[in-house]
């Protein structure tokens, strides 16, 4: 592993670098070719409505996915990610048109741990909505 | 019909190996939009530690979630996959999968339960090479909406 950020270096309640990603319904579509996950919900508005959701939705993998973007980008070293857990509360909600849903993510260094790791606390809203909870990270620090 | 609690603790069967290419994995990054060059180029990933390109940590899923389908479409189960939402997930990393990887995945059920109205079911993918080497353990918890309590009437 080679994290470019040395445990030595960190702060408790240190920010990460917020990320921005729009999303769009070609997102959806990409995403579920690349990773064979074709539930109608994320592709098909009539059907993501006739089961009750405001309209077609992201799948929380792709979420969970960008999310993780704000943790590997810092850290440097992708493959420096031990640990990576997160709850879906509210769906990342995509319309049909030309800007998408919006979805903003946040990280704060939360705790130092034994054998230079630190875990991450995420913060993911779209919408105004918080869409990710108990979202955290533990990375292997140089 | 509520979900069958008796199916904690079951495991099944090995999944047939799961080859990691390179290109898929490129394929991959491109649809979750990370331009790292730890996916894509095999210098990079090298000048990292790794001998050939790595996946993101998210890839997994695409082994984990294919390995699950056969607990979660089991009609002995009794969990209703059009009422299904994706609740949790976790991934608890040995190294970063990589091209080249020969992957098996061996699920088993965490956890079944029905709770709020709603059928809970998580199961476990631990992945390993096909050589016994384990690479990343996966959690995954899937929710259906109002299962449980159309069951009771």
């Amino acid at each position: 592993m080679a994290a470019t950020v040395r445990y030595d270096h960190v702060e408790v309640g240190a920010a990460l670098p917020e990320h921005t990603f729009q999303v769009q319904r070609v997102d959806l579509v990409k995403y579920a070719g690349a990773s064979g996950d074709f539930n109608v919900i994320h592709w098909n508005e009539r059907v993501a409505k006739a089961v009750g959701l405001p309209d077609v939705i992201a799948h929380g993998m792709f979420t969970m996915a960008e999310a993780g973007r704000v943790v590997t980008d810092w850290v440097g070293d992708p493959g420096a990610l031990v640990d990576y857990a997160v709850r879906f509360t509210k769906p990342v909600v995509v319309p049909d048109d030309d800007t998408g849903a919006t979805l903003v993510v946040s990280g704060i260094v939360a705790e130092k741990l034994d054998g230079d790791r630190v875990s991450v606390d995420l913060t993911a809203t779209s919408g105004g909505e918080r869409v990710l909870a108990k979202a955290r990270a533990v990375v292997q620090l140089a | 019909m509520p979900i069958d609690p008796s199916f904690i603790g079951r495991t099944y069967p090995p999944t047939e190996p799961y080859e990691v290419g390179r290109e898929k994995i490129r394929e991959f990054a491109d649809a979750i939009r990370d331009p790292n060059p730890a996916y894509r180029d095999p210098e990079a990933a090298k000048a990292l530690g790794h001998p050939d390109v790595i996946a993101p940590p998210t890839f997994v899923v695409v082994l984990s979630m294919n390995a699950a389908e056969q607990v979660v479409t089991d009609p002995a189960l009794g969990l209703d996959y059009t009422k299904v939402v994706h609740g949790e997930q976790r991934f608890t990393y040995q190294r970063p999968v990589r091209a080249g990887d020969r992957l098996v995945v061996v699920v088993s059920v965490e956890n079944a339960r029905s709770a709020a109205g709603n059928d809970i079911l998580t199961t476990k993918g631990e992945i390993s090479t096909v050589d016994g080497e384990h690479v990343v353990t996966a959690y995954s918890t899937l929710v259906a909406r109002g299962t449980a309590r159309e069951a009771k009437g």
